[in-house]
């Protein structure tokens, strides 16, 4: 069963998607094996429905609260002057906020009007007799052996599928595959999650194989939502870095235009190709606004590296944090700018000396208890 | 990442000498075929500054070891001295704002007034060179050297602070007076005994110095009776003003003061009862700034500013009207600027090429094309911070 969470105004949603079709299977296997099991109700079995304690989540509870939500929504849709019919998650977050101005500091904490999703947790499995609903109970994992069962039936529908069209001399083995290429298998901790119960590795390869081999046969097409539906899409796996496109400017020189950051200096830097080795920050010299030989050295690091040294002319802009922070906030500017002045290969060296990493460090909070970040009080024995 | 600077400065190697003049040879073979080591593209035979020409710039010139000792006992910058005690030898290099005043100084009127020069320019960027530079020239021919080291030294960390005897209103400095009358002394020795004083000097009740006596004399009083030293220092300094101004003198003053905006910003040092001194009431400064009048004629003044040393002024200050403040530039005001920029491109390339004669570069890389590039983009071609830089190499 689906737990949701009531945080908002008046109604709440709860997140839609493989928990309801799960739901339903579930619900539906429910309620059949009611159907089928229950032989006889005994009147002394019947409930106070006061003493039952707080209301359980089942599957009406939650689609009555969907249609609540839905209401609500036309309501406030109402209320702010705009279409019912298309206000978004997003117009709702707006509205609340205008309606119900918050000055807590979590965001967390202010007022909410959405749909929240909490994961499965099993509900009771056995009926009013004590008898468990599944057949598979027994097993200890049901929800993992049924669907292995279920994989199992469908590869001998697809086999029996395969002799009839062998019957009829139809047969062909270049039947459309599905598409695998832009997903991965689900993870274990995800599988777990979808079954609302541990599974061990093995299981876990079990599963993997039974799938393998289904996709294996010819006409698994005929299975491809089954299968799509045990796997996720790949996340965009090549991140490229964005290269600044270099321009002209009116003399004809060509110019690159960059930002960096770190802790928290951010810097921007233009990067002419003149040819002399002018450097200014913040219309100052450049030994003049970093004095300390080991800024001016980060400085020079990213040019150095590729061996342009005496080739651009840098104008800087800094702001903000430390001496350090600052030298180290232009050095990445500066190598981003010099992407667009690269080919591939040396982009790819920059890449892995670490020029193109914004350096993810920042100063950590002091906890209370604790004189700084790590640094506990001094201990007294008494 | 292997560039010069993330290496230890342990690792001072030595290198064999046979591979450095190895290295020394080929740059000389690349411009001199025919003439043997010493000489190479960076160095000029040229030793005196007044046959030096644009032809020599960005070359170094050796300065005869005679000529050193007498002429910078002090007035070269501390960095400087320590590099001469280290090569054994005093090489300057000829740079554009050193050769233009001393082209000035030759074609000088001198029955003018005096000129004045003032060099300006980024802190580090030689100044004081070519100040040194242009004191060289003079010594050469034969003028008096009036040069006062850094005139911050008598505003500032002053110990002894007597009133003066010869105007009770104004405090006399004894220590900073002596040395600089000894240091004087070493420089002018030659001149002294001609230069006659013109007028008597009554010291004390009992001594007391005769019209006509060598300057030399004056100069020993000022060095034995410490306590009348500042006031011989202005004596000195208006018997030879008036006698360059005559007409049928034989010798030329030359006033070099290093750091002239001293003179007319404020001082640290405090009377007895916590209040600060005004500038007006110390006797070298006020001698000094009567000598930096151009009332008088025979000679030149030349100065340079400097922000080191100066005190209650903003880091960045280097140009002469942030430096002087009001007073300052109105004193000084018909005077000729001479700006002192960092190295260009040939200087630097020489100032490289003598390191690496010298010795001085150890790092293997500091002898590549990029470790020249790498030197010149850290140092920003500042004379004093590729010094430091090389200092450690």
């Amino acid at each position: 069963m689906a737990a949701s969470c009531v945080r908002t105004v008046g109604s709440f949603l709860g997140k839609c998607g493989n928990c309801s079709s799960s739901l339903n299977t579930v619900t539906s296997q429910l309620s059949r094996q009611v159907l089928s099991r229950q032989i006889c109700v005994s009147t002394a079995l019947k409930k106070n429905l006061a003493a039952g304690g707080p209301e359980k989540f089942t599957v009406e509870f939650i689609q009555k609260q969907v249609e609540e939500f839905d209401i609500g929504k036309r309501h406030l849709a109402n209320m702010m002057g705009e279409d019912p019919e298309n206000f978004t998650q997003e117009d709702i977050d707006r509205s609340i906020a205008y309606l119900f101005p918050s000055g807590l500091f979590e965001k967390k904490a202010r007022p909410l009007m959405k749909l929240i999703f909490f994961p499965l947790h099993e509900a009771v499995q056995w009926g009013a007799d004590g008898r468990p609903f599944h057949f598979l109970f027994y097993t200890g994992k049901q929800s993992y052996y049924s669907l292995m069962h279920k994989l199992y039936s469908k590869i001998l529908n697809i086999e029996k599928h395969q002799d009839r069209m062998r019957a009829k001399g139809l047969f062909s083995q270049d039947t459309k595959e599905i598409s695998l290429d832009t997903s991965r298998w689900l993870t274990k901790e995800e599988l777990e999650v979808l079954l609302v119960e541990t599974i061990s590795s093995n299981n876990y390869d079990r599963f993997i194989q039974l799938m393998e081999r289904l996709l294996s046969m010819p006409y698994c097409n005929m299975e491809e939502e089954f299968v799509l539906h045990y796997r996720r899409p790949l996340e965009a796996r090549s991140k490229k870095q964005m290269v600044p496109v270099p321009e002209r400017d009116d003399k004809g020189v060509a110019f690159s235009t960059s930002d960096g950051r770190r802790k928290t200096s951010n810097s921007s830097v233009v990067l002419r190709d003149c040819g002399s080795g002018r450097i200014t920050v913040n219309g100052q010299e450049y030994l003049h606004y970093f004095p300390v030989l080991q800024d001016r050295e980060q400085l020079m690091f990213p040019l150095q590296f590729m061996g342009l040294l005496g080739r651009f002319d840098l104008q800087c802009t800094v702001s903000g944090g430390g001496r350090s922070s600052q030298a180290g906030a232009l050095r990445l500017a500066i190598s981003r700018a010099l992407l667009s002045f690269l080919s591939e290969g040396e982009q790819e060296t920059m890449r892995q000396a670490g020029l193109l990493t914004p350096d993810p460090r920042v100063r950590e909070r002091k906890k209370p208890g604790q004189e700084g970040a790590r640094r506990k009080f001094t201990w007294k024995k008494r | 990442m292997k560039y010069l600077f993330t290496i230890n400065l342990n690792l001072v190697c030595h290198v064999r000498t046979l591979h450095t003049s190895g290295w020394g040879q080929q740059q000389e073979a690349v411009a001199v075929e025919s003439e043997p080591e010493p000489f190479s593209v960076f160095r000029t035979q040229e030793t005196d500054p007044a046959c030096q020409s644009e032809k020599h710039l960005g070359q170094f010139y050796t300065l005869p070891s005679a000529h050193f000792r007498p002429l910078f006992p002090h007035g070269l910058p501390y960095r400087y001295q320590q590099q001469v005690k280290t090569f054994n030898e005093a090489c300057f290099m000829v740079r554009p704002p050193a050769l233009e005043v001393i082209s000035y100084l030759k074609k000088a009127d001198y029955s003018k007034p005096a000129l004045r020069y003032l060099f300006y320019g980024v802190k580090g960027s030689g100044k004081t060179m070519s100040l040194c530079h242009a004191v060289h020239f003079c010594y050469t021919q034969g003028w008096v050297v009036l040069h006062i080291p850094d005139a911050h030294l008598w505003v500032k960390n002053c110990k002894e602070l007597l009133p003066s005897s010869y105007n009770s209103a104004r405090f006399d400095q004894p220590l900073q007076a002596t040395t600089w009358l000894r240091n004087f002394r070493t420089t002018n020795e030659h001149l002294l005994s001609q230069i006659k004083t013109k007028r008597r000097y009554v010291w004390t009740k009992r001594e007391s110095t005769d019209e006509g006596r060598p300057l030399g004399e004056l100069v020993n009083q000022g060095i034995s009776r410490v306590k009348s030293s500042s006031d011989v220092v202005g004596a000195l300094m208006k018997d030879l003003r008036l006698q360059s101004s005559q007409p049928g003198a034989d010798f030329r003053l030359v006033v070099a003061v290093d750091g002239v905006n001293a003179l007319w910003g404020r001082s640290t040092i405090k009377k007895e009862n916590k209040s600060a001194v005004d500038l007006e009431e110390l006797t070298l400064i006020h001698n000094l700034k009567k000598l930096m009048k151009n009332d008088w004629t025979g000679g030149a003044i030349i100065t340079t500013l400097s922000q080191t040393g100066s005190l209650y002024t903003p880091k960045s200050a280097y140009l002469p009207q942030e430096l002087l403040g009001e007073t300052g530039f109105d004193s000084m005001d018909p005077f000729i600027p001479v700006s002192v920029p960092n190295y260009s491109e040939k200087e630097f390339e020489s100032a490289y090429l003598y390191y690496l004669d010298r010795k001085w570069l150890q790092h293997p890389q500091s002898r590549t094309e990029d470790g020249k590039k790498e030197l010149s983009f850290l140092s920003s071609k500042n004379p004093s911070m590729l010094d430091r830089i090389c200092g450690f190499l």
